[in-house]
């Protein structure tokens, strides 16, 4: 079974917060989840499929729709890190498909900076039940440090640099420029990130995406249903997910999950990277869009660092316009999970309601990429292609 | 080098990992190898990741290797590298690059074990075998 033209995503909300300190995380998903259906020109009694991944309060998707009073015959609560809201777009497609729900709603909200969490400098332990703790947490594994790993093997075996590498933040920060929400609005040059402090080698501050509250939620449709409201109609053409590890000891740093998400995306949807016309990358630091960029067939392998060079990533100047929100570098990070905002910029775009000044002429086909957890150890990966009709 | 020395937490044991903390406390440094598909594995399981045997057995390995990736951690109170080691039996561990000025560590460089001490058992850190 294809989800291909089976649903629509009728509504998406991206929180004007970046710092909650005056909300509780169930009210931030409550609003973003009305926002999302106020979008579509739909209310919560619509809603009869609900996702959410590890974000959300207390029991998850018990808590959060138990708070929103919602009443669901289908819920999905898969958790892929910061992936998991592109899966829950093709997880909601396919419920929508098999006739197990007709509006399906996906929340994501955090206040990191409001609670104080060292997100990315900190070693992350996720308890000692979980089997690769012991022979990982001792040794100091950061957000930053095992993406730096990453980085390093790039550089290492493909001549990638560190200007390249900044060439990417640098794109992001002529976008973010337009968005009056986003966290830095400040244009970047490739000296200043490179001059930036490092945080973890080679990685510098300016290579680092931010860390913000708020959240965002989409809502997807049957396509009968997105017929009736008035919003612009974007369909849903191909998806595709995967789990890269380290494969018993068979580590690979220098490709990610994309390799197989991403074909799978474009099999299903029919078209080739030639046909997109806007991509939102998952961009928690610098070197997660070069090396996506390179495993969803944007460039050669290795040849990551000069595609994104000389301003090839910026709306009107380059090939590729990615993230014109400003992406996780500049605009959003929220609950350090950047998944939806992507579906949201790319939503955007398709309906030609992105900024005017980072509008991507006649936008008919973009791509959207997640990827949660770890380059450095153990990620998902989760490629979503859509389509303005 | 630091004269202070960073906290290492010490790695939560449980019954499938016991014996390769016996072996770092030991001084020996344990990988599995599985008695179905050959194939050797790390982190260690009972079960092989490749194959699915339960036919998984301890072995002893050289504890040399080289680096496959690593990183220098700046922001941390005492700066620290993160690594990734080749073994030269094959699999490729998580560790720490130590006993040496963390400037001039490099992919490709030649290391050794060593054990370092914890609250709990010793974890196996290497250390660059020539001068770099």
């Amino acid at each position: 079974m294809t989800i291909k033209g089976k649903a629509y995503i009728t509504g998406v909300y991206e929180h004007p917060t970046r710092k909650a300190d005056d909300k509780s995380l169930a009210q931030l998903h409550a609003e973003v989840a009305k926002g999302a259906l106020g979008d579509a020109g739909l209310t919560k009694n619509d809603v009869d499929g609900y996702f959410c991944a590890g974000d959300a309060p207390g029991l998850g998707g018990l808590s959060m729709v138990d708070y929103m009073g919602l009443k669901v015959r289908h819920i999905d609560t898969t958790e892929t890190g910061g992936s998991s809201y592109v899966i829950h777009v093709a997880h909601a497609a396919q419920a929508i498909a098999a006739g197990k729900c007709n509006v399906a709603l996906i929340t994501l909200a955090g206040r990191p900076r409001a609670e104080g969490v060292a997100t990315g400098t900190a070693p992350r332990n996720y308890g000692a039940a979980a089997p690769d703790v012991a022979f990982e947490f001792p040794f100091g594994p950061t957000v930053v440090n095992q993406y730096a790993m990453a980085a390093m093997r790039h550089m290492h075996q493909y001549g990638t640099t560190s200007a390249q590498l900044a060439w990417i933040k640098v794109a992001a920060s002529h976008h973010a420029q337009h968005n009056p929400h986003a966290l830095l609005r400040e244009v970047v040059t490739v000296e200043e990130v490179v001059a930036s402090p490092m945080v973890a080698d080679p990685l510098h501050r300016l290579d680092c995406c931010v860390i913000t509250d708020g959240g965002g939620a989409i809502v997807v449709t049957k396509p009968e249903i997105a017929k009736s409201l008035k919003r612009p109609a974007v369909r849903v053409l191909g998806a595709g997910e995967a789990v890269k590890h380290q494969m018993g000891g068979k580590i690979d740093l220098t490709y990610s999950g994309a390799v197989w998400s991403g074909p799978a995306a474009f099999a299903e949807a029919g078209v080739r990277p030639s046909d997109i016309k806007y991509v939102s990358i998952y961009d928690s630091f610098t070197i997660t869009v070069l090396i996506t960029l390179e495993d969803l067939g944007f460039c050669p392998k290795g040849q990551g660092g000069k595609f994104v060079s000389d301003g090839n990533l910026i709306s009107g100047a380059g090939k590729l316009p990615f993230n014109t929100d400003g992406g996780g570098l500049c605009n959003n990070h929220p609950a350090n999970r950047g998944g939806l905002t992507k579906v949201v910029e790319a939503v955007r775009q398709l309906r030609g309601e992105a900024h005017p000044n980072v509008q991507v002429k006649s936008c008919d086909v973009a791509l959207a990429h997640g990827t949660g957890g770890s380059l450095g150890t153990r990620h998902g990966s989760a490629t979503l292609i859509m389509e303005r009709e | 080098m630091s004269g202070e020395e960073r906290k290492i937490p010490a790695p939560p044991v449980n019954p499938e990992t016991q014996p390769f903390w016996d072996g770092t406390a030991a001084g020996k440094l344990l990988i599995k190898r599985c008695a179905a598909c050959g194939e050797k594995h790390y982190y260690p399981r009972a079960i092989c990741p490749f194959c699915g045997s339960d036919r998984t057995e301890w072995l002893e390995v050289s504890g040399r290797g080289v680096v496959y990736s690593y990183s220098v951690f700046r922001r941390a109170p005492i700066p620290y590298a993160i690594a990734y080691v080749t073994l030269d039996e094959g699999p490729t561990m998580m560790t720490n690059i130590v006993d040496c000025d963390l400037d001039t560590i490099r992919i490709g460089q030649p290391v050794r074990v060593a054990f370092k001490p914890t609250d709990g058992p010793p974890v196996p850190m290497f250390s660059p075998t020539s001068k770099a």
